[in-house]
């Protein structure tokens, strides 16, 4: 991971609670690793070692091989991330369509680097592989937001919007 | 019964540009002039003409409205819906002609297409499940549990020659059958949904427009093979999708059409969702299974094929999103039907994700045969900008371009690999002059790298060679020998890595390499990129003649490179300092910036 900001765990007992009653529910779903690590992520926003820790007790799954799962696919993070995820389309449409320099405007603008988190906590870069809308490219993606047909001179107005 | 209905695409590129909104405003325009009961509004699946969107199309009439906002839909109501005037200025340009309108089937881009996969795309609302059986939805279905074997039924899709359309183009009836050959206690069919090709959606367009015939197709597969029990694998990335054929299982369930004894024969079968978390190498059909179970999506040796030992080690058929959306009309309609289609190896239509340096980027069907020109240039109305046509690539990262001395090739499975590249699953990405070929196949190879799953060594560490090479031509310090290293390397990955995604992964290098080599020998030889865009290659400078002292271009530099006196003296660009954004040669009004 680019960040290697140390985060402090910050998960409540009840979030705990969901994810083990989840667990519980689910026990005899065929390949449940995946989906407990989805559902992990979907309560804690990462999955933070308390999570996984919480799915190899109720599994058998080792930690070891839980974390090699988690790093595997490129959904899963280890580290939370900003309040406002921006994801920059690197999708080939896109690419084509001069999508780095939109991400080269983006860490100028937040000077941050892909991969990092602004130190508020607010935004978080990252690109992302197709999100589907080649018709608009080059596309951004804030949180659900989805920003097309960029050139470049928008993105300073649509970062204000947050 | 209502007089008139608003479809209004709520796939994934207009939702993008706002048609929730545009159909709430419909909603309350229509409740507004007291036309709610005359008037229905349908949310649809993807009508194709992303480019355009929202895109709202008015029945009976066929009106075709493009890039419709929220303003516009008080006019379209009062004045079309209530006084049947359409708003010219609103409409698709190419409907408009001199004294009349002319039917969306007519333009440019519609006419050379042929839908059958995308069927009811644009033309159902994809959440209610009445809406599919009225145009014929399910009846393939039972009249393969009422009237046919099995055997038969796998019988009808060989004679079909419907052939796999994730990308390698395997016959699907011999995939049934080899399935239904093997005995076992359970079966399993998938329905492999984790598009992973950056630039392609033809699959999310199916799921989201069409989830139906999904169901339909897998339960016909179900039936084909002795499988009970299937699985969609589909993106997590793919939100609307998924929640489409969440609702699409439930109904069908709810009508009997998935579950025990269906159509009251002894046929049971069911769907289970499972998401996919972002790994391209899960398209391959072993990594995707051993995903489903649970771990890593590392793909393994075949033999055993799936059919032989697959899911939970059972036989199972894995079959891609589109080829399934075309299984229940080959039912229908007859093998010769589907064999009049097309070209005499590749039968049918493909799909494909028209984008890039293209006017009409969307998503367009065509029969097989059709030439590359055809697609480009007449559905997708060439370049824009004045620019030169300079590659189409196909096949995703496997794939590779095809230059416009090939403009006129088929596109079916045998012509595309003949050309270097491959069908793919249908993304297919324009490219003009203003693209650098060498940057495009590291982008490719950029993408295979972080996407190798580093089980074999070959792509593993053989991938990241090859950008390595790729990174530093690009960079400016590249030597005509690399070009010979590139070429054994590429060989030595495809001869030796495990799967498909290895094998395939230096093809968009080989293909740039065979036919764009004159631009590799000018970023190793002559140092230059001629496309401008490799950094490492290029310069900036101020001309001093033309620089009128504003100082603009100083203003806009991220990196404090540009130095001068406010009208006095010219402004110097210190070359150390320049990141190469490009952003003075925008910023000048005078033209005295150049990239060289």
């Amino acid at each position: 991971m680019k960040n290697t900001v140390v985060v402090p765990y910050t998960g409540t007992p009840e979030q705990e609670n969901e994810l083990k009653e989840w667990l519980i529910e689910n026990k005899d779903m065929q390949g449940l690793t995946m989906p407990a690590l989805q559902k992990a992520q979907e309560i804690f926003g990462y999955l933070p070692r308390a999570a996984q820790t919480i799915i190899s007790e109720h599994t058998g799954v080792s930690l070891e091989e839980l974390y090699g799962i988690a790093t595997f696919y490129s959904m899963f993070r280890l580290y939370p991330v900003g309040d406002y995820k921006i994801s920059v389309c690197m999708g080939t449409a896109c690419y084509v369509k001069n999508s780095q320099n939109i991400l080269d405007k983006l860490e100028v603008l937040l000077k941050i680097k892909e991969g990092e988190t602004t130190p508020d906590g607010k935004f978080s870069l990252e690109s992302c592989r197709c999100i589907g809308a080649c018709g608009l490219a080059p596309v951004i993606m804030i949180n659900e937001d989805v920003y097309g047909r960029l050139t470049g001179d928008e993105l300073e107005g649509i970062l204000a919007k947050y | 019964m209502y007089r008139s209905h608003v479809m209004i695409c709520a796939g994934t590129g207009c939702a993008s540009s706002g048609s929730a909104k545009v159909a709430e405003a419909f909603a309350e325009a229509i409740a507004n002039q007291g036309l709610s009961d005359e008037v229905n509004i349908v949310k649809t699946g993807c009508f194709g003409l992303c480019a355009l969107g929202p895109i709202v199309i008015i029945h009976p009439e066929g009106t075709f409205y493009s890039m419709v906002k929220v303003d516009d839909v008080p006019e379209i109501v009062s004045e079309h819906l209530l006084k049947g005037r359409p708003v010219t200025r609103l409409l698709y340009d190419e409907t408009v002609k001199e004294d009349e309108i002319a039917g969306l089937h007519e333009t440019p881009f519609y006419k050379k297409q042929m839908r059958l996969a995308l069927r009811n795309c644009g033309r159902i609302n994809p959440e209610l499940i009445d809406e599919y059986i009225a145009f014929d939805g399910y009846q393939a279905l039972g009249k393969v549990l009422t009237e046919m074997t099995p055997e038969e039924t796998v019988q009808l899709i060989t004679d079909s020659g419907l052939r796999g359309r994730g990308g390698a183009g395997f016959p699907t009836g011999l995939k049934w059958k080899f399935a239904r050959g093997y005995d076992a206690d359970q079966k399993y069919v998938i329905c492999n949904a984790d598009e992973g090709d950056p630039g392609a959606f033809m699959d999310r367009s199916v799921l989201e427009g069409d989830p139906h015939v999904i169901i339909e197709a897998m339960a016909i597969a179900g039936y084909a093979t002795d499988a009970s029990k299937g699985f969609i694998y589909v993106r997590a990335e793919y939100p609307i999708a998924i929640k489409r054929l969440n609702i699409a299982i439930e109904q069908a369930k709810a009508y009997g059409l998935l579950g025990d004894n269906i159509f009251g024969s002894d046929f049971s079968f069911d769907i289970t969702i499972k998401l996919g978390a972002g790994a391209f190498v899960c398209g391959e059909e072993t990594a995707l299974m051993a995903s489903i179970e649970g771990g890593r999506g590392e793909p393994r040796p075949r033999p055993p094929f799936p059919a032989e030992r697959g899911l939970f080690g059972k036989p199972t058929t894995i079959n891609n999103v589109e080829t399934l959306a075309n299984v229940p009309q080959i039912i229908l309609n007859g093998a010769d039907w589907f064999r009049s289609i097309g070209t005499e190896k590749s039968k049918g239509t493909k799909v494909f994700a028209l984008g890039g340096k293209i006017h009409n980027t969307g998503l367009v069907e065509v029969p097989m045969g059709t030439t590359l020109r055809e697609v480009v240039d007449e559905i997708g109305g060439g370049v824009p900008g004045g620019k030169k046509f300079k590659a189409a690539q196909t096949g995703g990262p496997s794939g590779g371009c095809i230059p416009i001395d090939l403009f006129d090739v088929k596109i079916d499975y045998e012509s595309l690999a003949e050309a270097g590249s491959m069908m793919g699953s249908g993304g297919l990405i324009v490219m003009d002059e203003d693209n650098c070929m060498v940057d495009i196949a590291k982008f490719f190879l950029g993408f295979t790298v972080e996407e190798s799953c580093g089980k074999c060594t070959a792509c593993r560490i053989g991938t990241k060679r090859l950008y390595e090479v790729l990174d530093k031509i690009t960079e400016g310090k590249g030597e005509p020998e690399d070009l010979d290293i590139l070429d054994e390397l590429c060989e030595y990955i495809s001869k030796n890595s495990l799967c498909q995604l290895g094998m395939t992964a230096p093809n968009p290098v080989m293909s740039t390499l065979k036919f764009f080599r004159e631009e590799y020998i000018a970023h190793v030889v002559d140092k230059v990129c001629p496309a401008g865009v490799c950094k490492g290659l290029l310069s900036y400078s101020i001309i001093a003649d033309k620089c009128k002292k504003c100082g603009l271009c100083t203003k806009v530099c991220p990196a404090d490179a540009i130095t001068g006196v406010l009208g006095k003296e010219p402004f110097v660009i210190n070359k150390d300092a320049c990141i190469k954004c490009g952003a003075c040669v925008e910023a000048c009004k005078f033209g005295a910036i150049v990239r060289k």
